[in-house]
């Protein structure tokens, strides 16, 4: 028996975030302010996520955390923790076994199915916050569907850098009526967005919880002449061979040189687990041993 | 011809403050009226009360929409209000910086209004924002710099570009040429002329510079506590005017 | 169409002088003039009989207090600034003895203005306005500076060319020959004769007798209109 109410948070409160969660799938993309609560860590690490994850977990659910693709990282690790003390639920890495993922900077890379939720880490919700810092004016603007602004980030950005830079948080559109900030993923992650899985977005510092529900319009948003594309490294892994995975560079030694891996470690794992080889698997294994 | 604007019973209150009371006036297409008085006369409250800044307690504000109705913009609703003021309506601010985004270049600023209305080709907006920096004399090697770059003369003239890029019908202006050497004001003053001829402009301007309105406006209105003292052609009212404030504020200006 | 251009009735004028002492003065009363097309009238009169009172009034630059000025069928006493704009923009034209313009706009857009705002093409507008420069003796290297730097004789040529620009039916011409040498007088005197063998109606102030008698058609003494110096004259 645990000292903790379950999932660490009260039930009241549990039941208020439940309620902004509802109300946020309700209207797909609208930010909802929620009470958000002090927790056991700091803001940044997740607290949004935590909140929302606490109030949608059950005593039956297998929850997986990770952290920029990856399970084995401190904040992962740490939240993961939490709620194997405070809630007591099953714990998992495998993407598939999961009926709850609290994701931070990433989207798995296999296809999540429609008995699971995934729940993102959110640091600033409002995309409209670098270009109008009056919230009651971006409010407003919501409101009022007035999003040119959305468009003058984007042509700072070709104007700036001679094609949209902007690759992560990339602005989307949300069944035609929301502009959403999709949280800092790559925005390789974007066409994902469109999933059977329900979606949740919560935001503690700045006390807002968002979602979309499952095979919800996400429509990533670009110019004519400068088209949205979902890019990546142009490398396969050299762990698993995966040409269709979201990478990270690694840097090996001072010497500059480089592999590339799958930032997502179940997908890797499994993928070499099948018998997936990458071209640099082999002499890695071989260090290792 | 029909007005552009109908303005009637205008009133607005700062508590038990008049702000100004019981404001009538037409504006034809094509007229530039300006707006004279002292500080706290009531001019800026008009202006903002007309532009849909401010709410007034009584009148109506009606403007010709362009399928040629009359509409009410003190009571049509927000998102409707908002619509005509990035297309049919511009605003120019005394302090360039209330009317830029400072940290946007300048063909960011001037495309802001074609994508608020739905342009999505960048090539198209930025060739349009370099022809009309062109438009205000400002080069084409200056697009992609930040307005915090630019000295006040040029700010203002990029507000002026980026107001009217997506050829408003309806302008107004407060205190345009205020705050700007008298060179830098000259140089506006005819730009503003020059637009106003051949977009067939209508504006209204409030200052309290004589010198400004006798060159830009042809109408004039001369505000003092709030109410309408004196109109008629501009000229008219500074070579002759009739009410006893407007022949103080006439003979008050320092000549040189 | 009818044959006066300005017709005046029973016209006068005060000034209120509300900041000393609301002092009254009646400088205008009973005031008749009809100008046909093609004729022009110059006004006489002692400095100080409201000669150019009367010209400010036709253009509507001063209210009048009562009677009608009726130009091209517009009753200016009564007209909307508008009308009187849009008068003053295709109708009637007024040389005053000052120039008054933006400072820094070269003096060949200055003259050429009136046209552009009747919408005559910019090029045209400007062939318009170099010819009436090169005809006043304005030398072509000051046409791409502004006028506000001139001399006072260079800024009244500047003036009359602007004036004479558009085709007006009706002109008002202040003084129009004063400071001149003769040589820019004559060319003067040609442009009044030009405008109206094209039928413009002329209401002039001349002090310059000789340039009066050359090209008006008839005198009228305003100082029969002014209250105080009736029959002074």
């Amino acid at each position: 028996m645990s000292d903790y109410n379950f999932a660490y948070l009260d039930e009241q409160t549990k039941r208020m975030i439940r309620r902004a969660i509802l109300k946020g799938l309700a209207i797909p993309g609208y930010q909802v302010p929620f009470a958000s609560r002090e927790m056991p860590m700091p803001y940044g690490w997740g607290t949004g996520g935590v909140q929302v994850s606490a109030a949608t977990l059950t005593p039956e659910d297998t929850l997986k955390v990770i952290d920029q693709g990856a399970d084995d990282t401190t904040n992962a690790v740490s939240i993961r923790k939490f709620f194997e003390k405070t809630a007591g639920v099953a714990t998992t890495e495998e993407t598939a076994q999961a009926s709850v993922i609290q994701t931070r900077h990433r989207i798995p890379e296999e296809a999540l199915r429609e008995d699971q939720i995934l729940v993102y880490q959110v640091p600033i919700p409002e995309p409209l916050r670098f270009l109008e810092p009056s919230e009651v004016e971006t409010r407003k603007m919501h409101s009022l569907e007035e999003y040119g602004l959305m468009h003058v980030k984007l042509y700072e950005d070709i104007a700036k850098h001679g094609a949209i830079a902007t690759s992560y948080a990339y602005p989307v559109k949300v069944e035609g009526r929301y502009v959403m900030d999709p949280s800092p993923i790559p925005k390789f992650d974007n066409p994902k967005m469109e999933m059977a899985a329900i979606q949740l977005f919560g935001a503690g510092r700045e006390q807002r919880i968002y979602a979309l529900p499952p095979y919800c319009q996400v429509v990533s948003l670009d110019f004519e002449d400068f088209p949205f594309e979902a890019s990546k490294a142009e490398h396969p892994c050299d762990m698993c061979g995966a040409e269709d995975s979201y990478l990270d560079e690694v840097i090996m030694d001072d010497a500059g040189s480089r592999m590339f891996v799958c930032s997502d470690t179940d997908y890797c794992a499994s993928r070499r687990a099948a018998g997936h080889v990458g071209a640099q698997a082999a002499a890695l294994e071989e260090t290792a041993a | 011809m029909t007005p552009l604007l109908k303005v009637e019973n205008i009133s607005k209150y700062y508590g038990q403050r008049i702000g100004c009371q019981d404001v009538n006036f037409d504006l034809y297409p094509g007229e530039v009226m300006g707006i004279v008085g002292e500080s706290g006369s009531g001019k800026s409250t008009l202006l903002n009360c007309l532009a849909g800044h401010l709410t007034p307690e009584t009148g109506e504000v009606l403007f010709e929409m362009r399928d040629g109705a009359m509409r009410d913009t003190v009571t049509m609703s927000e998102p409707e209000r908002r619509m005509l003021s990035r297309t049919d309506w511009a605003f120019v601010h005394q302090h360039a910086r209330d009317g830029l985004r400072m940290n946007v270049s300048a063909g960011g600023n001037v495309g802001e209004r074609l994508m608020a209305v739905g342009a999505r080709h960048y090539g198209n907006i930025r060739a349009e924002a370099v022809d009309w920096l062109g438009r205000v004399e400002i080069s084409e090697s200056r697009v992609d710099d930040r307005p915090t770059q630019f000295s006040g003369g040029m700010q203002q003239r990029l507000q002026i570009a980026r107001n009217l890029v997506t050829g408003p019908r309806l302008v107004f202006m407060d205190e345009p040429t205020g705050g700007l050497d008298v060179s830098v004001q000259a140089r506006l003053l005819d730009l503003l002329r020059g637009l106003v001829r051949e977009m067939g402009l209508s504006a209204i301007i409030v200052t309290h510079d004589l010198a400004v309105v006798r060159l830009l406006a042809d109408r004039l209105m001369v505000m003092k506590d709030g109410h309408v003292v004196e109109t008629g052609l501009t000229d008219q009212v500074l070579d002759d005017p009739q009410h006893a404030y407007t022949q103080l504020l006439v003979s008050s200006v320092l000549q040189v | 169409m009818r044959n006066q251009m300005i017709e005046i009735r029973d016209l006068s004028k005060t000034f209120t002088l509300h900041n000393q002492g609301s002092a009254v003065i009646p400088v205008m009363d009973g005031a008749n003039l009809s100008v046909a097309r093609g004729e022009c009238v110059a006004l006489t009169g002692a400095s100080g009989a409201g000669k150019s009172t009367l010209m400010r009034m036709i253009y509507g630059n001063y209210l009048a207090a009562g009677g009608s000025i009726v130009v091209d069928g517009v009753d200016v006493v009564q007209a909307e600034p508008r009308e009187i704009l849009a008068l003053r923009r295709e109708v009637l034209g007024y040389v005053s003895q000052f120039l008054r313009v933006v400072p820094r706009v070269p003096t060949l857009d200055v003259v050429a203005e009136p046209l552009l705002a009747v919408g005559v093409e910019a090029e045209a507008a400007r062939e318009r306005a170099r010819d009436l420069l090169t005809q006043l003796r304005i030398p072509e290297r000051l046409w791409q500076l502004s006028p506000t730097s001139f001399s006072g004789g260079e800024q009244q040529r500047v003036n009359i060319a602007r004036g004479f620009a558009h085709s007006y039916p009706a002109m008002l011409l202040d003084e129009p020959t004063a400071s001149l040498d003769a040589t820019n007088r004559a060319t003067v005197l040609g442009l009044i004769e030009e405008a109206k063998a094209r039928g413009a109606a002329i209401v002039g102030i001349f002090h310059d007798e000789a340039a009066r008698d050359q090209v008006c058609d008839r005198e009228i003494d305003v100082s029969v209109f002014t209250p105080g110096l009736q029959g002074a004259a």
